[in-house]
């Protein structure tokens, strides 16, 4: 075996290695967080076929909120990603739910009763802001490419 | 670079399961008969999408292994066991499983239009799928009809013109599997290319007693990229010197030169790289509007979709790329005409691409996935309950960890589109700062990916 590797594989090798363990380090980065009181929150969410009215909420971590379930049209639920949180309302007949929100990120809510063709794509928002797995995820990316360039410049 | 292969024929009981005529042929006899039922489910079955097996099994099921699992890792080994083109093709050869003497064919025999030789007719295709997309995924009636004129359409070719004209140049479904094949791990390729040089019969593309000639229209010796090639392996029969091998390869290794890049692949990566932003957009976005306009086929809101959708795939994404390029050739005086140079940045968006897909697609594969187990005990929505387990809820698997997938699959693709649009720059000749509004491009892409679903 020839362990002498040619200084310009050996300089590959180093960057390689190094992009690694910087797109590891923004995992786990401490990023700072400023002091934030939580509320409580109590969110109405009207469904209908094939829609969530709003379709899109903005929470900040570690607020308490309750999820009221108004079906409008016909027999709706709403499946929290992330939170394992499962919601059934038919018309007239609301269902409610109250957590704390203390993880971040973005999370689809999507309708768990079939109601119809576009049930599947029957999709909403929650973003539990500050969204850090985003901004995670961009520094990671903002690593990977700086990395890939002197990687592959040569 | 290596230029290791491993020889996966050179061990003999790989290369006679894969020279067996019987193995084609058990897969389709399996693949068929689940096509079929897909059909007549969409036909008769219940219209509620997320109860009928067609849909289920062919837009959660077969898709998300095509996409996630057999394109990536194997190429296009789905067109060897794609039940569509089998009828014909057995119709054509008068056969099931054993060859007829000389690898004749029965067919009309006429040659497919010349200027229809490319995958322009696959773009198109693909186009008109994509842009019914939401009612095709979703209406278990619609969709059998696309099933159904798919497979009437590939008999059809298969007894006017020669071969697999319809796979090669026809099959929506077929332009996207040969481009992003070139990224798979495993290719079909001679072994020298001398011994086919002195060998003047050509069996591997005229046919002989031991089987046909390529149904794909390749001639095996030239082959250096997956992208037409079905991996049927015809020409493994038919090579009377041992001189076709199947091999592991490193992945994407057709995507390193930059020979032979043409217009309509390039066209092909675009359409691939927007629609599925537009797909994660649309279907799979908090926007309600965008989803019920795309649905409402005929209403002055589909139309605006139908533009915007198609300016989109036709006209805006590759004009910022397009852009790109230009200002590539203005930060590098490149020699090479704009087109020459759009054409071949193009393919770095193959690996992009396919991330892409492979993200959107983790996004609702699993969390639908338990929809399979209620089909499969009662794949037409009449209450039967075949394994006892039509009654089985919806689960949500993976449910809030889909973005552990999709941030690296993502990052894997941009890091190999830098890698590509580096290599470009430097094959033509050019310094490597060409290449950085193509990484800008690509970047920004991925940026936009994470931005939707983290
Ligand atoms: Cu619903």
């Amino acid at each position: 075996m020839n362990f002498h590797l040619p200084h310009g594989r050996y300089y590959r090798y180093l960057i390689a290695v190094s992009t690694v363990c910087l797109m590891f380090a923004a995992i786990f980065l401490p990023l700072p967080v400023d002091a934030y009181t939580p509320e409580t929150h109590t969110l109405q969410i009207n469904a209908r076929t094939f829609a969530f009215e709003p379709g899109s909420i903005a929470i900040r971590r570690g607020d308490t909120i309750t999820i009221e379930l108004e079906a409008l049209d016909a027999v709706h639920g709403l499946y929290l990603d992330g939170y394992d949180v499962n919601l059934v309302a038919e018309p007239g007949k609301s269902a409610s739910v109250t957590f704390v929100a203390d993880k971040d990120g973005k999370f689809k809510f999507r309708c768990s009763v079939a109601c119809g063709a576009l049930h599947p794509f029957m999709i909403g928002e929650l973003n539990v802001e500050p969204d850090i797995p985003l901004v995670r995820a961009l520094l990671i990316t903002l690593m990977g490419v700086i990395g890939a360039l002197a990687f592959f410049w040569k | 670079m290596t230029r290791t292969k491993l020889e996966l024929t050179r061990f003999p009981s790989v290369k006679r399961l894969l020279t067996s005529r019987w193995v084609p042929w058990t897969l389709m006899a399996i693949t068929l008969p689940v096509f079929l039922l897909a059909i007549l489910t969409g036909l008769f079955g219940t219209p509620a999408g997320s109860r009928n097996f067609g849909i289920i099994f062919v837009w959660i099921v077969w898709w998300a292994l095509l996409i996630l699992v057999m394109v990536p890792f194997a190429g296009r080994l789905w067109c060897a066991v794609c039940p569509i083109p089998a009828p014909g093709e057995w119709l054509q050869r008068r056969a099931l499983v054993q060859s007829r003497p000389g690898g004749k064919l029965f067919t009309l025999g006429g040659k497919f239009p010349r200027r229809l030789k490319n995958i322009w007719l696959q773009n198109a295709a693909f186009l008109a799928v994509a842009l019914f997309s939401v009612v095709i995924l979703t209406t278990p009636f619609v969709s059998a009809l696309v099933l159904l004129f798919m497979i009437v359409l590939a008999m059809a070719t298969s007894m006017l013109f020669e071969r697999r004209v319809f796979c090669r140049y026809i099959c929506p479904v077929g332009g996207f599997i040969g481009l992003y094949s070139q990224v798979a791990p495993i290719e079909v390729r001679v072994k020298d290319m001398a011994v086919c040089q002195s060998h003047v019969e050509k069996t591997c593309y005229q046919g002989s007693d031991a089987g046909y000639g390529c149904p794909w229209l390749v001639y095996p010796a030239a082959l250096d990229r997956n992208t037409y090639c079905g991996m049927c392996m015809e020409c493994m029969k038919t090579c009377p010197h041992d001189n076709v091998g199947i091999f592991l390869r490193a992945p994407g290794k057709d995507l390193q030169t930059t020979q032979g890049r043409r217009l309509d692949e390039a066209y092909k990566a675009f359409i691939m790289l927007t629609c599925a932003l537009a797909y994660s957009i649309v279907l799979l976005g908090p926007w309600s509007l965008f989803k019920e306009s795309a649905y409402a086929v005929g209403t002055l809101a589909w139309w605006v979709y139908a533009s915007l959708f198609l300016a989109a795939n036709l006209v805006i994404v590759p004009g910022i790329f397009f852009a790109c390029t230009t200002f590539a050739r203005k930060l590098s005086y490149n020699k090479f005409s704009l087109r020459r140079t759009f054409v071949e940045y193009a393919y770095v968006l193959v690996p992009l691409g396919l991330v892409a897909w492979a993200a959107y697609t983790i996004s609702f594969v699993f969390v639908n996935f338990s929809y399979a187990w209620q089909v499969v005990s009662d794949p037409f929505g009449w209450g039967w309950n075949l394994f006892g387990t039509a009654n089985w809820t919806w689960t949500p698997y993976l449910a809030g960890l889909q973005t552990f997938l999709q941030i690296p699959i993502l990052l894997v693709g941009l890091i190999a589109a830098i890698g590509m649009a580096l290599r470009t720059a430097n094959s033509q000749g050019v310094p490597r700062r060409a290449a950085l509004p193509v990484v800008t491009f690509c970047a920004a892409f991925t940026v936009g990916l994470l931005w939707l679903y983290v």
